[in-house]
């Protein structure tokens, strides 16, 4: 069990929480995750580390409800059964920063993909670096921390799909203007975003790095549900990434292989809300 | 008169393949007692030379027939940590029951029944067979709660040394949670030796991934000596084309999500994706024990091995037990290609026969493919069972010393770094429990001779 200092809502669909778990963040790195249960008999979920405090022994992650269990997640209040990290490796840049000075460094972030990005941008800042960010979602509500990550970036764009804030359109509009200010970029958000960007990107030759988040269960290695083609490879999400070179990695494939689950998370999430409701009641 | 053994009473076939209830229900009183009575108990015996931790098997079985059950028990906790679960899932027919002089005109003595006889009736009457020991001052991280984890925290725990056990996963087990079966193994007799080691002053760190968390150094610095028993937890994929499709697990994925998330469970948050028809590829225990799940699950479900029935690696009785149950053995053939659809869904497998040549120098016989019988079998689901290799997460950061296989290099079960230790399949290869709980006590001995 595991100390939560809030879990509260942010968005009309996403929620942050703090937790107490020192062990997870003695040695983290911006890019790690964990994996979390809300209760014994819950299931595994993998959550970004959004932001953490080595020495309070602290982290906040932010959530999105999209199915059965980070609808659960949602009902944590004091406690939460089980906190796993941190898991993968760090950021590239952030564990070798010393590599990358005077780099120009774009990272581009779609929905709730802010939530890793923040970490590393912030990591580089007190690094010394100039970081730029484009933040882009559907609308206003679903743009998140923007007041956080204002204060640890260069410069920072946003796009809206509806034109509720920032410029109208996609983050990928905003990049391509311009693609000749970066040396890397860092895409995070959805696979179809990712893809996009890289596209972009390969054409004009500027490396960049992915994060990938797919089905995943012990997020340890051991079960392979997380398996990315990446160079033509089958590579595990877990402990080969999450991070990948955005210009090997199999977007279409990775899209395909999200849907696994579903038709089983639909009728679970069914289920969820009956029992919620019923403890509720 | 035939010399014949008490056969353990089973859950009808058609029966359990509707429910994860155990197979096996385990003697009764009368059953121990006159399997006990045909023990010979030898003078030299033969049996205690097949047991890789040497439990004293006629003392404990002439415990059984004196009606001192708790005799028997001391006796068996002397040797072994786990004896619930070694009477369960142990080739006792490779091991202490092949050595049995009564098997030479008849049945050998079902040693495995009775220990695990005997190891229930300790849980049901909560018998404590050692009491916690005088501290001694020493400390000792286990990276790993699997067997060899388990049995090495168990000895040293006994002998005063303060443990603690780090495990990644929410709970204690290692392989006997997320791998075996409830029918084969149910969990609860699992939780009973995880908290008779508890008792026993064990500390155990659940969700701590040793190599990120905390490094293999940071644990040679905080503890007097460390025991690595990480397994071998990564499955191997077979490399063919179609494998990313969706609906291709592996084996591990799908054992996990059964066991240590409890999918058999109609209401657990933790779904498993089946099909109609699966082909679980590979022919060991990992891969009965899919096979039998997914038959659990309603599933049609078949083994494909590349080998004969002979030369299939699992247990006999898990094969028997898988036949009666109505798996299909699909043998001498292998997939070359998974089909799939324009959704990247499984629809089939092009598969190949295999032909088996001579033995080679390790006596397991050759298979080549035969030219031109490529063929095309319908499926909606593939479970790859190949085996595992060790999984090097853990000791990141520790510039340990491995082989060219990725296996832990041991002398004796000592490390290339200082206090370090392994143990098990991290050291093996994927091995058998039992192997594990050896090399788990090996460990506790040499540490506590390093250390004393």
């Amino acid at each position: 069990m595991y100390k939560v200092y809030y879990n509260k809502k942010i968005s009309s669909n996403s929620y942050e929480m703090k937790v107490k778990a020192p062990l997870v963040v003695k040695n983290c790195l911006p890019g790690q995750f964990v994996i979390v249960m809300a209760k014994e008999d819950s299931e595994r979920i993998p959550l970004t580390i959004y932001d953490y405090d080595s020495e309070k022994g602290t982290l906040k992650l932010i959530y999105q409800v999209i199915g059965a269990s980070t609808e659960e997640l949602t009902t944590v209040t004091d406690e939460i059964f089980s906190v796993t990290g941190p898991l993968g490796n760090a950021n590239e840049i952030c564990a070798n920063y010393k590599d990358f000075k005077g780099k120009r460094i774009c990272y581009v972030a779609g929905g709730v993909g802010i939530a890793p990005v923040y970490p590393q941008v912030k990591f580089l800042n007190e690094h010394g670096f100039k970081v730029d960010v484009i933040y882009g979602s559907r609308n206003v509500d679903l743009l998140l921390i923007r007041k956080e990550t204002e204060k640890v970036v260069n410069k920072i764009s946003y796009a809206t799909d509806d034109g509720s804030f920032g410029t109208k359109g996609f983050v990928t509009d905003i990049l391509k203007k311009r693609i000749k200010d970066y040396d890397i970029v860092v895409a995070i958000g959805p696979v179809i975003m990712m893809k996009n960007i890289c596209e972009l990107t390969k054409k004009h030759n500027i490396p960049t790095i992915v994060s990938m988040n797919p089905l995943m269960v012990d997020g340890s290695g051991m079960c392979g549900a997380c398996r990315c083609e990446v160079d033509g490879k089958p590579k595990f999400a877990c402990i080969h990434g999450p991070e990948f070179d955005g210009h090997k990695v199999d977007f279409d494939l990775a899209m395909k292989r999200m849907s696994i689950y579903k038709e089983e998370e639909a009728i679970k999430w069914e289920e969820m809300k009956k029992r919620l409701a019923k403890e509720v009641a | 008169m035939e010399d014949k053994k008490v056969i353990g009473r089973l859950q009808a076939a058609e029966k359990r393949v509707t429910n994860f209830e155990e197979v096996e229900f385990g003697y009764n009183d009368k059953e121990a007692l006159k399997e006990a009575n045909r023990c010979l108990q030898c003078i030299n015996p033969r049996c205690m030379q097949g047991c890789p931790v040497s439990i004293h098997i006629p003392e404990f079985i002439k415990a059984i027939r004196e009606g001192d059950l708790k005799k028997a028990y001391e006796v068996i906790s002397i040797s072994s940590s786990l004896p619930a679960v070694c009477g369960r899932v142990c080739p006792q027919e490779k091991q202490c029951e092949a050595m049995c002089i009564k098997g030479l005109k008849g049945d050998a003595i079902a040693i495995g029944s009775l220990e695990r006889y005997v190891a229930d009736q300790a849980i049901v009457n909560e018998f404590n067979s050692v009491k916690p020991a005088k501290k001694n001052g020493k400390k000792v991280a286990i990276v790993g709660s699997g067997p060899a984890g388990l049995t090495c925290a168990g000895d040293l725990a006994k002998a005063g040394y303060e443990v603690t056990i780090y495990e990644v996963l929410q709970k204690a087990g290692g392989v006997l949670v997320y791998g075996i079966p409830e029918f084969r193994l149910p969990k609860a007799i699992v939780g009973k030796e995880v908290e008779s080691l508890k008792k026993l002053g064990v500390e155990i760190l659940t969700d701590v991934p040793v190599g990120n968390a905390i490094t293999i150094k940071d644990l040679q610095k905080e503890y007097d000596a460390v025991f690595v028993g990480t397994g071998a937890g990564l499955p191997k994929f077979m490399g063919i084309e179609g494998e990313d499709a969706n609906g291709v697990f592996s084996a591990n994925e799908i054992l996990t999500r059964i066991n240590l998330m409890g999918a058999f469970k109609k209401d657990s948050k933790t779904p498993v994706k089946v099909g109609k028809k699966a082909y679980v590829i590979g022919g060991g225990n990992v891969a009965m024990d899919a096979v039998r799940c997914l038959k659990r699950l309603g599933v049609d479900a078949h083994i494909m091995y590349r080998r004969s029935m002979d030369e299939l690696p699992a247990r006999k009785m898990e094969v028997e037990h898988a036949k009666d149950e109505g798996i299909k053995f699909d043998l001498l053939k292998n997939p070359v290609k998974i089909i799939t659809d324009e959704n990247n869904n499984v629809t089939g497998m092009e598969i190949v026969n295999m032909v088996l040549g001579e033995p080679g120098e390790d006596g397991r016989r050759s298979v080549i493919e035969e030219e031109g019988s490529n063929h095309i079998v319908k499926c909606d689901m593939v479970v790859m069972a190949l085996g595992t290799s060790p999984n090097h997460e853990a000791l990141k950061h520790s510039d340990i010393e491995l082989s060219d296989r990725g296996l832990i290099v041991v002398e004796g079960t000592k490390t290339s770094l200082k206090n370090v230790y392994a143990g098990g399949d991290a050291v093996t290869g994927a091995a058998t429990v039992i192997l594990a709980m050896e090399a788990g006590k090996k460990a506790a001995k040499e540490i506590m001779e390093k250390l004393s």
